[in-house]
C-alpha cells in the first residue's frame, strides 16, 4: 500500500482544553492502521480531554486532527461514526440493556431508519461476541455484569461498529491485574489481527510498555511520541514522576518506589 | 438493536386485553348494558332497549376512543421522556409538563374571558385550547431540558418539576381569583379530567395530534435506542443530538399538551405505564416498547374510565382521581422494588 493512501489518524500542533483553560498543547502524533497506542501521563494532564477532543465531544482550541488526510470536522456525523468508535468511562445510561442489545447498537450507522439488522450486521455482532468471549453472557442485563465483563461488552460494541479507529478512555480502571492484561491483550489482537488503530488512555504504564506499538506521553510541553523502546532510551519515562518518589528502571521497564 | 425475543404472544395477549377492556368500557356506565348486547350493538344488532344503541354509538363509543387516545398518548409521552432524560421517574405529570399545559389552558379559559368577556366553544376555540396547552407544555419542557443539562441529578430534576407545578398552580390561583364564576367553573371541571363530552371534531383533532406524536416517535426510533447508551455514545453512533432531541421534545409536547387540553391534567399514566409495560415486555428496544406502551396505556385508561363510572351510579367520578388512586401506589411499589425501577 502506498504511504499516501494508507489510512491514518494524526494531530498537528493540537491544543486542547475548555474555553480559556488550556489543558494541553503542541500535541503531535501520527498513527497507522494495525497500531495499538497508549496515551499516558499524570492525573489532570489532559489524557481524557485529548480523547474527548478526538471523539468530537468537545472542540480543540487550535491545531487540527486529520483522518486519512481530511480534517475530522469535515466528516458528517454519519461518516464519522463509520470511521471512529469510542469506549468511554461512563456506563450505559440504561442498566436494563442486554449485552446483545448493547453490541447490536454498534451497528446503528449501517442500519436503515427502523434499525433492522441485515445478515452483514448479524455477522459483525456474532464476530464481536466471539472475539470478546461474550456468547454465554449475551442475554444478561447490563447491571448483572462485573466491571471486567462490562468493559468487554463496551469494547465489543465498538468492534461491531466496524470502524478503522477505536478510542478508549481508561479501559483498564477498576480492574484487577489479570483483567487489565486480558483487556489490553484483546485490544492488541484487535489492532493487529483486524488492522485497526486502537488509541487508549491508561495509567498502566508498565503494561503499556510491554504491549503497545506506540506510546504518547503527555507531559505538558513536549508530549513525546514513539515506540516504547525509543522512549525508554530517550529517558522520557524518568521525567514522568518526581524521582524522589518514584524511579523508572530502564532495564526492566518498570517503576520502583524510591527509598 | 437486536431483540432477544419477538414478543408475538405478548402482543396478541395485550391486543386481546385491549379488546376486552374496550367492550367492558362500552357496556358499563350509569346504564348497565349486558356484555353480549354491547357486542351485538357494535355489529349492528338491535338491542332489547332501543336507547342502548343510541348510548353506545353516540356517547360511549366516542368516549372510549378518547380514552384510548389519551391513555396511549400519555403513556407514549412518558416513555419518550424517560428515554430523553434517561430517568425512570420522568413523566409528563411529574416533570411539570402537564402543569405547563394547565397554565396554557387556564390562560385561555380564564384569561381570555377576562379580556374579551366571552367564552368560545367553536372549533377555533378547540384548536386554540390545544395550541395553548401545547405551547404551555413545550415551554416547561424546554426549561426542564435546559435545567437537566446543568443538573445531572435525578432527584433535583424531579424537585424542579415539582416547583414548576407549584408556580403554575399559583398563577392559576391568581387567574381564578379574578375570573368570572362561569369561566372558573369551566376550568375546574376541565382540571378534574374527563374523557367524555368531546365533540366529534375534538376527537378528530385529538386523534390527529396523537398520530403526529406517534409518527414522530416512530421516526425517532434509532436515536431513542441510541440515547439508551447515553448522549456521548449516541453522538458517536452518528446521531445528530440537537435534531433528534428537538423531534422528541416536539412529539412529547404535542402528546402531553394536546391530550391535557382535551382531557384535562391526567396524573400518573405517563409515568407508570412504561414501567408496567416493561414487566411484560422485558426489553428496552423502542420498536417493541412504543406499540406496547401505547396499547397498555389505552387498556389502563379504559379500565380507569370504567372504574370512574362504577357502580351503576349516575354520577361520574373525576378520572384524574382514579388514575392517581391506581397510579400512585404503582409508583411506590416500583420504587420499593428498586431493581425494577432501573432505567
Amino acid at each position: 500500500m502506498e504511504k499516501g493512501v494508507q489510512k491514518s489518524l494524526s494531530t498537528h500542533d493540537l491544543a486542547i482544553g475548555y474555553g480559556k483553560n488550556v489543558v494541553g498543547q503542541h500535541i503531535n502524533f501520527e498513527l497507522h492502521l494495525g497500531t495499538l497506542c497508549a496515551i499516558v501521563g499524570v492525573n489532570g494532564i489532559g489524557k481524557s480531554t485529548l480523547l474527548r477532543t478526538m471523539g468530537r465531544f468537545q472542540t480543540q482550541l487550535s491545531g487540527n486532527i486529520q483522518l486519512n488526510g481530511k480534517e475530522l470536522d469535515q466528516y458528517s456525523p454519519l461518516e464519522r461514526s463509520k470511521n471512529l468508535s469510542v469506549v468511554l468511562t461512563e456506563q450505559p445510561a440504561s442498566q436494563n440493556l442486554t449485552v446483545l442489545e448493547i453490541i447490536a447498537l454498534g451497528r446503528q450507522p449501517y442500519t436503515n431508519w427502523l434499525g433492522t439488522l441485515s445478515a452483514e450486521d448479524e455477522k459483525h455482532i456474532h464476530f464481536a461476541l466471539d472475539a470478546f468471549l461474550l456468547n454465554d453472557l449475551k442475554h444478561r442485563k447490563c447491571h448483572e455484569l462485573s466491571d471486567g465483563q462490562l468493559q468487554r461488552v463496551l469494547i465489543a460494541r465498538a468492534m461491531a461498529q466496524d470502524t478503522p479507529i477505536i478510542l478508549l478512555d481508561e479501559p483498564t480502571t477498576h480492574l484487577d491485574l489479570y483483567h487489565k492484561v486480558q483487556i489490553l491483550k484483546m485490544l492488541q489482537q484487535l489492532a493487529h489481527d483486524q488492522q485497526k488503530t486502537v488509541l487508549f488512555t491508561t495509567h498502566e504504564i508498565e503494561l503499556a510498555i510491554q504491549l503497545c506499538d506506540k506510546i504518547l506521553i503527555l507531559d505538558g510541553n513536549e508530549n513525546p511520541f514513539g515506540d516504547p523502546c525509543e522512549l525508554i532510551e530517550q529517558k522520557h519515562f524518568e521525567k514522568l514522576f518526581p524521582s524522589e518518589m518514584v524511579a523508572f528502571d530502564a532495564k526492566t521497564g518498570s517503576f520502583k518506589v524510591s527509598k | 438493536m437486536q431483540q432477544s425475543r419477538t414478543y408475538r404472544i405478548s402482543f396478541i395477549l395485550i391486543g386481546l386485553a385491549l379488546l376486552c377492556s374496550w367492550i367492558l368500557n362500552l357496556s358499563s356506565g350509569s346504564v348497565q348494558i349486558p356484555f353480549e348486547e354491547t357486542v351485538s350493538i357494535l355489529f349492528g344488532g338491535i338491542p332489547k332497549v332501543e336507547a342502548w344503541s343510541y348510548i353506545v354509538w353516540n356517547y360511549r363509543l366516542p368516549k372510549s376512543f378518547t380514552a384510548i387516545l389519551v391513555g396511549g398518548g400519555l403513556s407514549l409521552s412518558g416513555l419518550l421522556m424517560q428515554t430523553l432524560f434517561r430517568n425512570p421517574l420522568a413523566g409528563p405529570f411529574v416533570l411539570g409538563i402537564s402543569s405547563g399545559a394547565s397554565l396554557g389552558a387556564a390562560l385561555l379559559l380564564m384569561g381570555m374571558t377576562l379580556i374579551t368577556g366571552m367564552a368560545s366553544f367553536s372549533f377555533l376555540g378547540d384548536v386554540s385550547l390545544a395550541l395553548a396547552a401545547s405551547i404551555g407544555s413545550f415551554l416547561v419542557l424546554a426549561v426542564v431540558m435546559i435545567v437537566a443539562q446543568r443538573v445531572k441529578d435525578t432527584m433535583a430534576l424531579l424537585i424542579i418539576g415539582l416547583m414548576f407545578g407549584s408556580i403554575t398552580s399559583a398563577i392559576v390561583s391568581v387567574l381564578a381569583y379574578f375570573s368570572s364564576a362561569e369561566s372558573l367553573q369551566r376550568f375546574i371541571f376541565w382540571s378534574f379530567g374527563s374523557v367524555g363530552n368531546l365533540t366529534p371534531n375534538q376527537i378528530l383533532l385529538l386523534a390527529g395530534i396523537v398520530m403526529i406524536g406517534l409518527l414522530l416517535s416512530i421516526l425517532s426510533l434509532k436515536p431513542l435506542n441510541a440515547f439508551l447508551l447515553g448522549e456521548h455514545y449516541a453522538q458517536s453512533l452518528g446521531v445528530s443530538l440537537k435534531k433528534s432531541r428537538l423531534v422528541i421534545i416536539i412529539a412529547t409536547g404535542l402528546l402531553a399538551g394536546g391530550i391535557t387540553a382535551f382531557a384535562g391534567p391526567i396524573a400518573f399514566v405517563g409515568l407508570a405505564v412504561p414501567h408496567l409495560t416493561r414487566q411484560i415486555f422485558d426489553t428496552m428496544e423502542h420498536k417493541v416498547l412504543i406499540p406496547a406502551v401505547f396499547l397498555y396505556g389505552a387498556i389502563l385508561m379504559l379500565l380507569c374510565d370504567t372504574l370512574a363510572q362504577w357502580p351503576n351510579s349516575a354520577s361520574v367520578l373525576p378520572i384524574n382521581a382514579i388514575t392517581s388512586l391506581v397510579g400512585a401506589p404503582v409508583v411506590i411499589w416500583l420504587l420499593v422494588r428498586k431493581r425494577k425501577m432501573l432505567f
